[in-house]
């Protein structure tokens, strides 16, 4: 019987088992048009209640200071988080193997069918509403801090930082960081 | 010649693999230089495509590094660039969680994890800006930019009806 970080877990849902951790991923994983973030958002928190949208913002931003890509970091807390190494794995193979088998073969379609003016359509279309859907996403991600008006400054300062001015998420992230935790994380404490 | 391929993937990723703060898209210029320049696995114009690709299809980004490993060596090569790009960065994740969960009643964690909040947040509405900036539409499509954003706020319906519409209106030659 895997450990059960009974602590951790208890606020949402107390058991989730090894097929729902996998299928819960592939889910993501295969929604995830025009970027992860919205999908992982819509399935963790509101499908299935794993975790509060604060919950959800803070591991989303832990998992963006590390190396590595965001949603493969998150799948691996989740994981590690229910179900130790094993959870990790699994929630591992879901978002990353599970597509790798379906869009590899796809690729080489691509080569051919990518030019074919139908397509570019469709794909456009897909990106205008992964854009509005991006956008809604960050929107519900400002929520819990809604009332503090030093939240959303920083939340201000970090999208002008890396949406307008183009600067290197690390830089962003060393600079805000501390004065974050400093403002906004010492009064919610 | 193929296990000399396989070789070159994992040294051409896992470093990447652990300074990709932020994502594959931060290392993007790196991995073009490399796989293009460097390694010649891929032409500029098949770079291109592949990207365009793993953006469109549904996963995360870092299926641009499978494409480009299957493009280079195969199956073997797209399983090989795909962990050698999320093995690395899943371990040091994984130490982390561990790490994390260890110091879950530490007095400074608390405020740590309220004050990530909210760059989160505008981090994330900088990916949507940047998404909306690299779409090539009409003024409808911003319109529809702006219904989604209302939609998924106030309704439950589905993201994946709105790109089905979304889609019809492009083939219609509305967007």
């Amino acid at each position: 019987m895997p450990r059960q970080p009974a602590a951790e877990a208890a606020s949402v849902s107390p058991r989730v088992s090894l097929a729902a951790l996998f299928g819960c991923f592939v889910e993501i994983t295969f929604s995830s048009f025009g970027g992860a973030v919205a999908w992982a958002y819509r399935v963790l928190v509101e499908k299935r209640r794993w975790l509060t949208a604060r919950e959800f913002a803070e591991l989303w931003s832990l998992g963006q200071a590390l190396p590595g890509p965001n949603i493969v970091n998150v799948a691996i807390f989740i994981g590690a988080r229910y179900h130790g190494a094993l959870g990790a794995l699994v929630a591992f193979t879901g978002l990353i193997l599970a597509p790798l088998v379906v869009w590899v073969p796809l690729g080489a379609l691509y080569g051919q069918v990518g030019q074919l003016d139908a397509v570019r359509a469709v794909l456009r279309g897909v990106a205008v509403v992964a854009a509005g859907l991006l956008l809604a996403t960050g929107l519900k991600m400002a929520q819990p801090a809604r009332r503090d008006p030093r939240a959303l400054i920083i939340t201000a300062l970090a999208f002008v930082g890396v949406g307008v001015l183009h600067w290197p998420l690390l830089v962003v992230l060393l600079l805000l960081a501390p004065v974050s935790i400093a403002l906004v994380g010492r009064q919610a404490s | 010649m193929t296990v000399r391929v396989l070789l070159d993937l994992i040294l051409v990723f896992a470093p990447l693999s652990l300074v990709a703060v932020g994502g594959v898209m931060v290392v993007l210029p790196d991995i073009h230089r490399q796989v293009v320049e460097v390694h010649g696995w891929l032409t500029d114009a098949q770079f291109a495509d592949l990207f365009a690709l793993a953006r469109a299809a549904p996963g995360p980004n870092v299926l641009l590094v499978s494409l480009i490993g299957w493009q280079a060596a195969g199956w073997a090569g797209a399983l090989v660039a795909t962990l050698a790009m999320c093995g690395p960065s899943a371990v040091v994740a994984y130490v982390a969680a561990r790490l994390w969960r260890r110091f879950r009643d530490a007095p400074w964690r608390r405020p740590v994890q309220a004050g990530m909040v909210p760059i989160s947040a505008g981090l994330v509405l900088a990916t949507a800006l940047v998404v909306a900036g690299a779409v090539e539409t009409t003024p409808l499509g911003y319109l529809v930019v702006a219904l989604t954003v209302v939609l998924v706020l106030r309704t439950r319906l589905h993201p994946l009806l709105l790109m089905a519409g979304a889609a019809a209106l492009a083939l219609a030659g509305w967007l």
